[in-house]
């Protein structure tokens, strides 16, 4: 298995190829393997095992990088060259800082989470069919056809430069996605955990059947403002859209929905919102492209933006701009993309707090609407317009009335048409906050929301 | 990399494949970018692997590595054997691969100059040139240019006996610009947006885009839409240009006529599609003249979708898809060619890279261009009333592929025949057959577009891949306008 020390020795090799002043690299590979099944057979199984060597090279306030995937020398060598050649043609950039170096860093939490199981590095392509097997079995008890995935991989990012960083993450990953179809509905689960015992293929597989059983002969229902009960998967990939925003990049951009919005009270003051790579329920690596230990910022308090996320370069960049007084903390926080890049820095250890009015389950946010419509999936969503960030999509695999506090049948899908920046307002209740894995955003730590006048335009044909 | 692909193939057969084929692959991308002066992005990457499919026990299994030592392809084949194996425990039906003979042969891009052979300082220069005429516009906020280079040399072999080398050039660029004024972020691109043009050719598309002649113009543009009026709420005529209709296109024909996603093997991610088997031959898709093909031959042009074999080793074909607006084919591969009666694939069958299998993929799904000599400003000076919408913003679609809403960056409103108003936020919604039924007027041939997608992604684990979508300007009766807005 790949380690810290085989990183110091390939950044070693690259050096004595390298003429450059300063150089980077960035490793990451694994294994990874994943079941597809569709018409209640795996008809898709496959598997990889990959290295990534990136090379980043720096000359005279100048950089750039050049990727292989392979360790001879003659692909090293080759890699260097391509990167400083890449490097030497450039005109300098005064705002290019030296690479990162390890006492000028933010602190590390001492004992961050393990994220590495053995559960899920030793699943066998055997393993993984038998979880399909009883998934399939309970597709044909309910006389439903059933489709999606049951993946795991083994993997690792190291980062390690010529000024001494040095950073090792290895992780392991499980997913499971499962549709159940009948001939007019249908249902989805989807859940994903560092520890594949964590997942429960049953449990998912009876709840997606569910839902397909209880969303038969769809009716129609006429599109307008609707109460809607969103399931953390609805949530997580509407809220998914605005995060990149909290990226000082995307500040100095201009073109965040946040420019001349910081520091006020733009959603209701129940979202609280933080990036935390350490939360429990959170995964990746916990540095960022250049190595940089991630830190805990508060991105949103009671329904004020008040932190952005930086890399090294622009938290400097910010400092020097006319923004600065008005962007909270402004430091590295460890959110810096691998350079060189056009996207700076963005959150990716999104966890929302829980409501201050106390958290209700989907049942009890059910009993309390008395017209709504309760949502499991989102699909196809993108951005409208993107200062008051209008988002539209589609509603799928699952999607009911509610109707005197009970969930009443299945209705036809919606398209939506709604501002992320009015639904953060309208938000009325609010479940735990969990992990929960959609299709657009990347997971999080969020919970189910029941959102007042949620705005769908359209309906479609099933 | 014969012997590389006999490791492979030996032991997969000897440990009870009943199949195998072997893609080796070698993809090189070079990728430029510069944001408001500066470089944003300058890389280089290449990666070399191995991809091994088979089948065993009447199931695949697919396993791929890195590691071209002998040791490593024959562990990675027999993996890819017990995965079959594995798959074979969970199997409701059986695998069915229609006959293909076996092929040799080479082939190239047809391209003038290697892009890797040009000088980077050649090109820096260029984005550069074309980033200062676009902030030379006052209320240009955000400007990004981009190049982008690939070279990807597959070699496939199969059990069955092919051999068949494959290179193909890919070269795209284009530009963004954003203007962020009061509380309102606009936006223009040029050649179109999310990266420009993309086609299946060497240096020389980035000449004959000539992005420096047209970056005042599209900045200047940014900058007006702020004072132009909102485009309005209803139903409309509307003209789309070449490239929305392309993604139209890409949208609501190609995705819908992939054969896997209607079989139900993408139902959990990608979707289904309303074109269920039964309406081969019968479904009126669209009005009497919407023609569209599914052409992956040389002849039909450098589309992203342009090749000699797919990745199974069926030669390149011309699919009709859309005769006279009778919905007649869809696009196949060995395995599902026979749920449609059919007892070859249409060579359809394209992977992301090694590491991935082959699925079905759009070729170049295009629409033919009308008959008749008709250009752009005489399908103006023909419509009374309506909007003329030019360039993607936004594009959703439901999972089935009927409700459709896409938003582009700019229109300007027709009156009498004439353009007139400029409109911002402009967006239009149906249902994909209503929609098609309603198109009654189609450039001719000297106004069509082979343009490139180069994002497309579809399968677990996701694969991204280039498609090609031919169009003309085109014009749609009575379309519901402006929803995206409603309630907002």
């Amino acid at each position: 298995m790949f380690d810290q020390n085989r990183a110091q020795e390939i950044l070693k090799r690259l050096q004595r190829f390298s003429s450059s002043d300063e150089i980077e690299v960035l490793i990451s590979g694994g294994r990874f393997a994943l079941t597809r099944f569709a018409n209640n057979t795996i008809h898709q199984n496959v598997a990889e095992e990959n290295m990534v060597i990136s090379v980043r090279t720096v000359i005279d306030g100048k950089t750039a990088r050049s990727t292989t995937n392979k360790t001879d020398d003659d692909s090293l060598r080759r890699a260097v060259q391509a990167a400083e050649q890449l490097t030497r043609v450039q005109e300098r950039d005064p705002d290019l800082l030296p690479m990162a170096k390890p006492g000028e860093l933010p602190p590390a939490p001492a004992n961050p989470p393990s994220r590495h199981f053995d559960s899920s590095a030793r699943i066998t392509p055997e393993d993984r069919a038998a979880g399909v097997g009883k998934i399939v079995d309970i597709a044909k008890r309910n006389k439903l056809v059933t489709a999606g995935i049951f993946s795991t991989g083994d993997g690792f990012e190291a980062i390690v430069n010529s000024a001494g960083v040095n950073q090792f993450h290895r992780q392991t990953s499980a997913e499971i996605s499962i549709t159940m179809l009948a001939d007019d509905s249908s249902g989805w689960q989807k859940a994903n955990s560092p520890d594949v015992t964590k997942l429960n293929p049953e449990q998912l597989a009876e709840t997606a059947a569910r839902k397909a059983r209880e969303s038969m002969k769809p009716q129609e229902l006429a599109p307008g403002k609707y109460t809607v009960i969103l399931e953390p998967s609805a949530a997580l990939d509407l809220v998914g859209f605005m995060f990149y925003d909290f990226g000082a990049q995307s500040m100095l951009d201009e073109r965040s929905f946040l420019n001349k919005r910081m520091q006020s009270q733009l959603f209701g003051a129940n979202i609280t919102i933080h990036d935390d790579a350490y939360h429990p329920l959170q995964s990746g690596a916990q540095f960022d492209g250049e190595g940089v230990p991630r830190q805990r910022v508060a991105l949103v308090e009671a329904g004020v933006p008040k932190n952005l996320v930086y890399s090294r370069g622009n938290a400097a960049r910010m400092k020097a701009s006319e923004m600065a007084s008005h962007v909270g903390h402004l430091a590295p926080t460890g959110h810096g993309f691998p350079l060189p890049n056009d996207v700076g820095d963005a959150p990716m250890n999104i966890v929302f707090s829980a409501s201050p009015d106390g958290s209700k389950t989907l049942d009890e946010m059910i009993a309390s609407t008395e017209r709504g419509v309760l949502v499991t999936r989102c699909w196809y969503i993108r951005e409208v317009e993107p200062y008051d960030k209008i988002l539209t999509g589609m509603t799928r695999d699952g999607t009911f009335l509610v109707e005197n506090g009970k969930v009443k049948n299945g209705i036809r899908n919606f398209r939506f048409n709604q501002s992320l920046v009015e639904m953060l307002k309208n938000v009325e209740m609010m479940g735990t906050p969990v992990r929960a894995s959609g299709e657009e955003a990347f997971d999080m730590v969020v919970p189910a929301m029941k959102v007042r006048g949620f705005n769908f335009t359209e309906v479609t044909k099933f | 990399m014969m012997d590389i692909a006999s490791w492979a193939l030996n032991t997969a057969t000897q440990r009870g494949a009943t199949y195998c084929d072997v893609r080796i692959v070698d993809d090189r991308i070079r990728a430029l970018m510069t944001k408001n002066g500066k470089v944003a992005h300058a890389s280089d990457s290449e990666t070399l692997g191995v991809g091994i499919r088979v089948i065993a026990n009447g199931a695949w299994g697919f396993d791929s590595t890195d590691n071209l030592s002998r040791e490593s392809v024959e562990a990675t084949a027999a993996r890819a054997v017990e995965i079959a194996k594995a798959s074979a425990t969970v199997k409701n039906q059986e695998l069915h691969l229609a006959p293909e003979k076996p092929a040799v042969a080479d082939w190239t891009t047809p391209h003038k100059v290697d892009p890797f052979a040009t000088s980077l300082q050649q090109n820096l220069d260029l984005l550069m040139k074309v980033d200062e005429e676009l902030r030379r516009v006052e209320g240009i906020t955000l400007a990004e240019v981009n190049v982008n280079f690939r070279r990807y040399e597959q070699w496939f072999y199969s059990t069955e006996g092919s051999d068949i080398h494959q290179t193909r050039f890919v070269t795209g660029a284009g530009f963004d610009v954003y203007s962020f004024a009061g509380t309102e972020i606009q936006k223009r691109s040029y050649p179109n947006s999310f990266g420009g043009q993309y086609q299946n050719k060497g240096y020389e598309l980035i000449g004959e885009l000539d992005l420096p002649g047209n970056a005042r113009r599209i900045a200047e543009e940014a900058v007006a839409l702020h004072k132009a009026d909102q485009c309005p709420q209803g139903n409309f005529n509307i003209v789309l240009d070449s490239s929305q209709l392309g993604l139209q296109i890409h949208e609501s024909i190609g995705h819908p006529i992939e054969l896997d996603r209607v079989l139900g093997y993408e139902a959990n991610f990608a979707g289904t599609s309303f074109l269920t088997t039964d309406k081969l031959r019968k479904l009126k898709y669209g009005s009497d003249i919407v023609n569209v093909v599914a052409d992956a031959t040389q002849h039909h042009g450098p589309g992203l979708g342009t090749f000699a074999f797919d990745d199974e080793g069926v030669p390149a074909q011309s699919t009709p898809i859309i005769s006279n607006g009778e919905f007649t084919g869809y696009l196949t591969s060995r395995e599902t060619a026979h749920a449609i009666g059919d007892n070859r694939s249409n060579g359809t069958m394209r992977a992301e890279g090694w590491n991935r299998i082959p699925i079905i993929r759009m070729t170049n799904i295009s629409i033919t261009p009308g008959e008749k000599p008709l250009t752009f400003d005489q399908l103006i000076s023909g419509t009374d009333d309506g909007i003329f919408m030019q360039t993607n913003r936004s594009w959703s679609i439901d999972d089935k592929r009927y409700n459709f809403q896409f938003g582009c960056e700019i229109a300007w409103e027709i009156k009498g025949g004439k353009l007139g108003r400029m409109l911002k936020n402009p967006s239009y919604s149906g249902i994909t057959t209503e929609f098609w039924n309603s198109m009654d007027a189609i450039c001719s041939r000297d106004q069509w577009t082979l343009w490139g997608t180069p994002n497309c992604g579809k399968a677990q684990p996701m694969q991204t891949m280039g498609t090609g979508h031919g169009a003309s300007p085109a014009r749609f009766r009575n379309i519901r306008v402006g929803s995206a807005f409603r309630g907002n």
